[in-house]
C-alpha cells in the first residue's frame, strides 16, 4: 500500500521566556490511504501541536525545529508559506474542535465554501454549487441546496461541525487531521458524526488522523493508535491490541482509570500525580515519577522496543510474555 | 412519608426579551405571541438520605437548570423543592446552607484575585460555622480532607492545575458542612487520569461525611459509576428514573436505550466492526416542542398515539418510572 503521509522524528519547540518547551519531541508515524490513525493523550501531551505542525500552523514562538513531514513524498518542513498555502486545504486539511470558531459568522455557507474552492481551483458558478451540494450530501446534511444560503448560526452544533467537515472535503484531500472534532458534541450527535467519518474514509480513501483524549471514541474509529505523553509517542500499535494488552504503563493507567473498568461505586484505578510541566521534565522517562513500575534505570532515556507491528518506549514494558 | 430531599412538580420557564415593536403592538391591543421555554417541565423526584441521584441528559435537556432549582439558586416558576420538609427557598432567597454546589468549571467558580484559603473561609465565617480567628486552621483541615497541601491556602487560583482547582471547589462546598451536595459536571473538563482522582475523592468523601448527592453529568459511564439512582432527562422532562444498574441494563424508555447505544465503547477485539446506532435527527427546539411525546419524532417505536398523547411519568415496574406508552414492550425485549 502507498504511504500518503510519513512523519519522521518531528520536533516542534516553543521558545518562551521561561525556557524551551519541547511540545513535540521526536514523533514518527506514517499513514496509508484510507487509514484512520488515532492520536490520544491528555492535555499538554502534544497531540494537538502535532496536528498543527502537519499543516504548518504552528505560530511563534513555536517552530518545527527538526524532522520531516513527507506528504506524498514531498517534505513540508521548510516549505515557504506560499507553497504551504497551496497544499493546505487541497492535499491536507484540518477539522477543529469548535466549528463556531472555524466558520465565519458573517458569511453564508455558500460564500465560505466558494472561497475555499476558489483558493485552489477555477470553477464556474454552476460547478461550484454542484460541488458544494455534493459534499454537503456526503456529510449527511438534509436538503443541502436549500441550506447553502444559511448562515452558521442557523445550524445546530452537530450540523455546524458537518458543514466544517464538508468544507475540508471540497478538494478531496488525501489526509484530514481531525482535532477533537466531536468533543463539543452530545453523544447522540457524536455517534452520527463518527459513523459518517468512518464511511467517508472507506468511500473516498481519505486518510485521517483522529486526535482525541477519549480512548473509547478513538478505538471505535482508528485501526492504529498512537499514545502520547509529554510530547513523545510512548506507545504505538493496532488499536485493539494496544488496548487489550498495553505495553506502556501510562497506556495501562489511562485504560484502567476509565469508570467503565471498575465495578460501580468502587474506587477507580488512578494514575497518581499530574502531567509534568514541559519546562521541567525529569531526566529519562517523563512518566517515571508517576509510574508504579519505575526503577533507577528509568532515569535514563527509555529505549524503543519493537515487535510485530507494535512499538513502545519503556524500560519495563508490560504484557510482553503473552505476546511472544 | 416525606423523603429527605424532594422536588415536587417543579417547572421553570424562561421568557425571551419582548422586542420594542411587540411591546407597542401589545399596547395597541394586538395579540402578541409570547414564546417561553420550559427549561424544566413538571419534574418530580426524591432523594433519600445518604444516596446519590445521577441526572443525565444531553445539552439543553434542563439538567443544569434543575440542579440550580434543587440548590435553591434559581427560583421555580411553580412547584416546591424541600429538604426534610423545609422549603429550600423562601420569597426568592435561599433558605438553607445545608445544600452546596460544585460546578463544572473551577476556573470560573473561583475569584482569581482572592487567595484560595480566603475563598474557602468566606462562607463558613459569614454563617458563623467558624470564628475569623480559627478560620485558617479550619480551612487547612478541609484542604487535607480533599488531598491538598494545607500550606496552599495562601496561593491564588492561577497557581493550581484544573484538578487541584476542582479539589478547592469541593473543599469550599464541604466547608459549609452541607447535607446535600449538588455536583454539576464536576469532572467534565478534566483529563481522564485526573477525572479518576476526583471521582475517587468524591466516593471517599461521600462515605466519610454521609453525604446525600445529586450528580449531574452528560457522561453516562461516570454517572453509572457514582450514582445509586439515575434520572434521564429529555427536553425539560424526566423520561425515566430508577436504580442505576437496572435502568442501564434494561432501559424502559427508547431515549435511554438510544443514548446508551450511542456511547462509544473500548474496542478490544481485532477487526471488530463497530457500528454506531445513532439516534436519528436532533433535539427539537424547546421553543416549539413537538406535540405529544417530545421524543416521538426521533423514536423508532413511535406510533400515532405518541404524537397525540404525551405519556406521563408513571411506575412501570417496582421502584422505577418511565414516560413512554410502550415501556412494557421495551422492558420485555
Amino acid at each position: 500500500m502507498s504511504k500518503v503521509l510519513d512523519v519522521q522524528n518531528l520536533q516542534t519547540h516553543f521558545h518562551t521566556r521561561d525556557g524551551v518547551v519541547k511540545a513535540v519531541e521526536g514523533v514518527s508515524f506514517s499513514l496509508e490511504k484510507g487509514e484512520i490513525l488515532g492520536l490520544v493523550g491528555e492535555s499538554g501531551s502534544g497531540k494537538s501541536v502535532t496536528g498543527f505542525s502537519l499543516l504548518g500552523l504552528v505560530d511563534a514562538p513555536g517552530k518545527i525545529v527538526g524532522g520531516k513531514i513527507l506528504l506524498n513524498g514531498e517534505d513540508l518542513v521548510g516549505l515557504s508559506e506560499r507553497k504551504l498555502r497551496a497544499k493546505r486545504g487541497k492535499d491536507i486539511a484540518m477539522i477543529f474542535q469548535d466549528p463556531i470558531a472555524t466558520l465565519n459568522p458573517l458569511l453564508t455557507i455558500r460564500t465560505q465554501m466558494q472561497l475555499a474552492l476558489e483558493a485552489h481551483a477555477r470553477m464556474s458558478k454552476k460547478d461550484i454549487e454542484a460541488r458544494c451540494i455534493e459534499v454537503l450530501n456526503k456529510v449527511g446534511i438534509p436538503d443541502p441546496a436549500a441550506r447553502l444560503d444559511n448562515y452558521p448560526h442557523e445550524f445546530s452544533g452537530g450540523m455546524r461541525q458537518r458543514v466544517a467537515i464538508a468544507i475540508t472535503l471540497l478538494h478531496g484531500p488525501g489526509v484530514i487531521v481531525a482535532d477533537e472534532p466531536t468533543t463539543a458534541l452530545d453523544v447522540s450527535i457524536q455517534a452520527q458524526i463518527l459513523s459518517e467519518m468512518k464511511r467517508l474514509a472507506v468511500e473516498t480513501g481519505t486518510a485521517m488522523i483522529w486526535i482525541s483524549h477519549d480512548l473509547a471514541t478513538v478505538s471505535s474509529l482508528a485501526s492504529r493508535l498512537l499514545v502520547m505523553y509529554a510530547g513523545r509517542v510512548v506507545e504505538e500499535g493496532p488499536t485493539a491490541q494496544v488496548l487489550r494488552d498495553p505495553r506502556h504503563p501510562y497506556t495501562q493507567g489511562l485504560i484502567d482509570s476509565l469508570p467503565a473498568m471498575a465495578a460501580p461505586g468502587e474506587p477507580l484505578v488512578q494514575i497518581s500525580g499530574t502531567t509534568p510541566s514541559l519546562l521541567s521534565l525529569p531526566e529519562g522517562c517523563p512518566f517515571a515519577p508517576r509510574c508504579s513500575h519505575a526503577s533507577d534505570i528509568c532515569n535514563n532515556e527509555p529505549p524503543l522496543g519493537e515487535a510485530s507491528g507494535r512499538a513502545w518506549r519503556c524500560h519495563h514494558p508490560l504484557n510482553l510474555k503473552e505476546a511472544v | 412519608m416525606v423523603s429527605f430531599f424532594e422536588v415536587d412538580q417543579v417547572t421553570r420557564e424562561f421568557h425571551p426579551k419582548v422586542s420594542l415593536g411587540d411591546k407597542i403592538a401589545a399596547k395597541l391591543g394586538a395579540k402578541v405571541e409570547t414564546r417561553s421555554v420550559k427549561a424544566v417541565n413538571d419534574v418530580s423526584f426524591a432523594v433519600e438520605e445518604g444516596r446519590t441521584l445521577g441526572l443525565v441528559g444531553e445539552s439543553g435537556c434542563g439538567k443544569s437548570t434543575l440542579g440550580k432549582l434543587a440548590a435553591g439558586i434559581l427560583e421555580t416558576s411553580s412547584g416546591d423543592v424541600s429538604l426534610e420538609g423545609q422549603p429550600v427557598m423562601v420569597a426568592g432567597v435561599k433558605n438553607t446552607t445545608r445544600i452546596q454546589t460544585v460546578f463544572q468549571d473551577p476556573f470560573a467558580s473561583l475569584d482569581p484575585r482572592m487567595k484560595v484559603g480566603e475563598a474557602v473561609a468566606e462562607g463558613p465565617i459569614a454563617n458563623g460555622l467558624v470564628s475569623k480567628a480559627d478560620a485558617m486552621e479550619y480551612v487547612k483541615g478541609w484542604f487535607e480532607k480533599v488531598g491538598l497541601d494545607p500550606d496552599y491556602v495562601t496561593r491564588y487560583p492561577h497557581q493550581f492545575s484544573g484538578g487541584q482547582r476542582q479539589r478547592i471547589a469541593i473543599a469550599r462546598a464541604l466547608a459549609m458542612q452541607p447535607d446535600l451536595l449538588i455536583c454539576d459536571e464536576p469532572v467534565a473538563s478534566l483529563d481522564v487520569s485526573i477525572q479518576a482522582q476526583i471521582i475517587n475523592l468524591f466516593l471517599k468523601l461521600r462515605q466519610d461525611l454521609n453525604l446525600t448527592c445529586i450528580f449531574i453529568s452528560h457522561d453516562l459511564s461516570v454517572v453509572r459509576h457514582v450514582s445509586d439512582r439515575v434520572a434521564v432527562m429529555y427536553l425539560g422532562r424526566i423520561v425515566e428514573e430508577g436504580e442505576t444498574g437496572i435502568v442501564f441494563d434494561n432501559p424502559a424508555h427508547p431515549y435511554t436505550k438510544a443514548l446508551l447505544a450511542s456511547v462509544p465503547r473500548l474496542v478490544l477485539e481485532d477487526d471488530e466492526l463497530v457500528t454506531f446506532e445513532a439516534i436519528e435527527g436532533e433535539i427539537p427546539s424547546p421553543l416549539s416542542p413537538p406535540p405529544g411525546c417530545y421524543f416521538a419524532p426521533r423514536c423508532p417505536y413511535a406510533t400515532d398515539k405518541c404524537t397525540e398523547d404525551s405519556p406521563p411519568l408513571i411506575d412501570v415496574a417496582e421502584d422505577r418510572r418511565a414516560a413512554c406508552h410502550y415501556a412494557d414492550k421495551l422492558l420485555a425485549e
